[in-house]
């Protein structure tokens, strides 16, 4: 080029240097550094156990455990429960995700709400319901119809939220170059899908494998109620640590093969800005059996409980309601899910913060062995942290402190995601900034990084809250003699055939859990992990 | 008000060098526009001065007080230097007074008056003080910005790209208003820009950087008039660039023999022009002559793009009244004196590459 002539400004504004972002590294925050560590190896501590005791076990001793009829059957059965639920997830995940956002179905927002409700009822309860009116569904079909109709919002949640985000200028110009509609959904709406299908069907085979209640209330036996008759049979067999391992091995296994087939194609949106909302497909003489069907699946996902519930309701309170101890339960439940908010929102801030702060292999590191030893089953976890306190920790065994690590180790992911996202609103920008109008460190926690953190600190807190309220197995195992919560109450009045007693504080669960609902059908793109 | 000395400073971010040796001394009182392309590492001096980061090597020195240096790095809440970022930085957790009051001492931040005063003098309307920063303009948020830095009466302040989000119409009135406040305030500021109508108009001195480091520091005219080399003229304004031949006080080129406007060895050279120095007229007799290839018309004035004989583009800024059109043959006059630079100078082919760059 001729250097005759150049136009005076080389650049326009918002072109920012190469080399502008600063990398505090990890050698400036040791302290926090070294408490994520620590975060992650409590994580890490129930599949290490389960590695160790297995190894111990030698190879004789684990093929005489493993390779055995019942492993076999368990392995059968939680497979084709899991392959089923993830299956017919999809289908209605999908189908009434797309009904909601791309057609012009009436009632739109109230769908949306109803079709994320089943989640304020835990599946234990929702499997209650089902058994207590129709004895007769303790078998494949019934366990696969109960924990569909439990499961199904996985799936919803996130491809709602992959619809909202389409970009309708992709889908315009698929149609310009000729598409049919069939042809659009296939090849440009479904392949934009892909990662929040598989997001959401990982959830559901995770839950699936994981899931204790509603399964043994059911009688449907998987590895979670092997390992729990096992652990009431035998205490702590080296029975019960080989089918733990297989299950943790399960996960594992679900865990990559999610990350390969999620592959690192990106799709988001290239443009700047936000997207234009997309034209609705008119339904024209769809609409009634369109209708139908999200009444059908809001029927039996969410009456069918409720009305259980009620009926039960109804006929316990002239016999079996005892008030008092329904209150007593309730500030047992309360009290400890609120300290499992604050021990757990604590953990997370320092993995949440060097995962924003000090981007790199070790800050990444440290939050996937978080989140892998959270995907560990809450059967797992309960049963090493008991035989680990029971052996290391004596006059730890059946105290509140183990049962708030389960929790801990089971809901961290919750609260770093939203810690996380906190982090990220409040740039390293404002620190500097405090720091030039000559405030210190500790006075710039107090006046500018907690304040921007708090909303996300405080949601972070409630997901764990709101997830303690009705977690069931690992409360089962670690609770302190003479403590019950709602969830095991419920539990053994339950097991004992007493429905009228259980039912309340049944009742009391799906409204603790009703606000969660509602912020997720509100935010839907946070909050779905665990 | 004091004065700023940077002295010998580098700093690299892992392999890659950002500044390789800058020195700059900023006046007390003084207000300096640090001018340079993208990613030529102003920004990263501006953190260094701050305190955000510490040189790899090198001095800093803020009003005789060594801040960073061998050994010695005081931390930036200690230096006393206040600092306006990119699009305004505002807390937004605090509304407009909780932020201009910031950095006040304690039992100064529920002084309204106080706050009434710094809003003022950035030229803002008292009543925004109970806003929330989102409800602000980009402009105002600017001007709460700067308020903010010069509350602790800081004796420097700096200034990164301040302007480069407002549109132009707020851009214009937003820089006045920051000139009137700096001033009024005192401090010795230190803006950053890639803007070099920015630069030119609002500081009183121009530090050019360009890869790492500091080419030239000169005010803004004889920055713009008698530029260190064609890529600095190049970068602060348009220029008109000829090949030329230096025969006694004279340089020959396509559009005549011009006069120098400093001496130079007779023989090859390259001459600068501004555009501004073109004159065109109806084609007459003895005058070069070049076509006219296109107007880009602005109102006040118009660029009008030429083609010399020899193949050659070049470009002319007249103002907007009289001007040809696209294929009419005019001739070429230059007013004033050309800028030689000698062929062979060590600074020629630095402008190849970094065009090609």
């Amino acid at each position: 080029m001729s250097p005759a002539a150049r136009p005076g400004a080389p650049a326009g504004p918002g072109t920012p240097g190469p080399v502008r972002a600063r990398r505090p590294g990890l050698r400036r925050t040791p302290v926090t550094l070294l408490l994520a560590a620590a975060v992650a190896a409590l994580a890490l501590l129930p599949l290490g156990y389960i590695a160790v005791s297995t190894a111990g076990l030698g190879w004789s001793g684990i093929r005489e455990l493993v390779l055995r009829p019942r492993v076999g059957e368990l392995l059968w059965n939680t497979a084709r429960l899991a392959g089923g639920t993830v299956v017919l997830c999809a289908v209605l995940g999908v189908g009434a995700a797309w009904l909601v956002e791309r057609t012009s179905v009436p009632g739109r927002r109230v769908w949306h709400v109803l079709l994320v409700a089943p989640l304020a009822v835990p599946a234990f309860v929702n499997s209650f319901a089902w058994i207590s009116l129709l004895p007769g569904v303790d078998t494949y079909a019934g366990a696969l119809l109960v924990v569909t109709l439990s499961y199904f919002p996985f799936v919803y949640l996130p491809v709602v939220a992959a619809f909202r985000g389409l970009d309708p200028a992709l889908e315009d110009t698929a149609r310009g170059l000729g598409l049919s509609s069939w042809a659009v959904f296939r090849r440009v709406q479904l392949p934009q899908l892909r990662v929040a299908l598989l997001g959401g069907s990982l959830l559901v085979a995770l839950h699936v494998l994981a899931e204790f209640g509603a399964l043994q209330m059911l009688r449907y036996p998987t590895f979670t109620t092997a390992i729990y008759d096992q652990y009431r049979a035998t205490f702590n067999g080296p029975g019960a640590t080989t089918l733990a391992g297989v299950l943790v091995l399960l996960c594992l296994f679900l865990l990559l093969a999610e990350l390969r087939l999620r592959g690192r194609r990106g799709y988001a949106r290239t443009g700047a800005g936000v997207a234009r909302p997309g034209r609705r497909v008119r339904l024209g003489a769809l609409t009634v059996p369109s209708l139908l069907a999200l009444a059908a699946l809001v029927g039996l996902s969410l009456a069918v409980p409720l009305a259980g519930l009620g009926t039960w309701l109804v006929r316990g309170s002239s016999t079996a309601l005892d008030l008092g101890a329904l209150a007593t339960t309730t500030g047992t439940t309360l009290g400890l899910a609120a300290a499992a908010a604050v021990v757990t929102t604590a953990m997370a801030l320092p993995t949440g913060w060097l995962a924003v702060r000090s981007r790199g292999r070790v800050a990444t590191l440290l939050e996937r062995s978080t989140y892998l030893g959270s995907s560990v089953p809450a059967i797992v976890i309960a049963l090493a942290l008991v035989t680990l306190a029971i052996r290391a920790t004596p006059w730890l065994y059946q105290t509140v402190p183990v049962l708030l690590a389960a929790y801990a180790i089971l809901f961290l992911p919750r609260a770093i995601v939203t810690v996380r996202a906190a982090v990220e609103q409040s740039p390293p920008l404002y620190d500097d900034v405090a720091a030039s109008l000559g405030s210190s460190a500790p006075d710039r926690l107090r006046r500018v990084t907690l304040p921007l953190l708090a909303p996300g600190i405080g949601a972070g807190a409630a997901l764990v809250f709101l997830a303690v309220v009705t977690e069931l197995t690992a409360t089962l195992l670690l609770a302190p003699t003479g403590t019950t919560t709602l969830a095991t109450a419920f539990w053994s009045a339950s097991s004992a055939l007493e429905y009228g007693a259980a039912a309340p504080y049944a009742v009391v669960m799906v409204l603790l859990s009703a606000p969660a609902t509602v912020l997720l059908s509100r935010d839907s793109s946070r909050g779905l992990t665990t | 008000m004091s004065s700023l000395t940077v002295t010998g400073v580098t700093k690299s971010y892992g392999a890659t060098p950002v500044l390789t040796g800058v020195d700059l001394h900023v006046p007390g009182g003084g207000f300096t526009a640090l001018l340079g392309p993208s990613g030529c590492g102003k920004t990263t001096l501006l953190r260094l001065i701050a305190g955000f980061d510490d040189p790899d090597t090198g001095t800093v020195d803020v009003g005789g007080r060594l801040v960073a240096g061998p050994g010695r790095s005081v931390a930036a809440r200690r230096r006393r230097i206040g600092f306006v970022p990119q699009e305004g930085g505002l807390f937004p957790h605090l509304p407009v007074a909780g932020n201009v009051a910031f950095g006040l001492p304690r039992r100064q931040r529920r002084d309204r008056g106080r706050v009434a005063e710094l809003l003022a003098l950035v030229g803002l309307d008292p009543a925004l003080a109970d806003r929330s920063p989102h409800q602000l303009s980009g402009g105002q948020q600017q001007r709460v910005a700067l308020a903010r830095a010069l509350a602790p009466e800081p004796s420097l302040v700096l200034l990164d790209e301040p302007f480069s989000s407002l549109d132009a119409s707020l851009r214009e009135e937003t820089r006045q208003a920051v000139v009137d406040a700096l001033r009024a305030s005192g401090a010795t500021a230190v803006l950053v820009t890639h803007d070099q109508a920015e630069a030119l108009s609002m500081a009183d001195e121009v530090a050019v950087l360009r890869r790492g480091r500091l080419v030239q520091l000169a005010d803004p005219r004889t920055l713009y008039r008698s530029p260190r080399d064609l890529d600095v003229a190049s970068f602060v304004g348009e220029s008109v660039v000829l090949d030329a031949e230096v025969r006694a006080g004279q340089a020959h080129t396509a559009l005549g023999a011009l006069a120098l406007e400093r001496p130079c060895p007779d023989g090859p050279a390259r001459v600068l022009l501004r555009p501004e120095q073109l004159r065109l007229a109806p084609v007459e007799g003895g005058v070069p002559v070049a076509r006219v290839r296109s107007v880009d018309f602005f109102g006040h004035d118009a660029r009008v793009r030429l083609e010399l004989p020899s193949g050659l583009a070049c470009s002319a800024r007249l103002e907007g009244w009289d001007l040809p059109v696209a294929g009419e043959d005019v001739s070429v006059r230059v007013v004033g004196a050309a800028l030689p630079f000698p062929a062979g100078a060590p600074d020629a082919p630095a402008v190849a590459q970094v065009r090609g760059a």
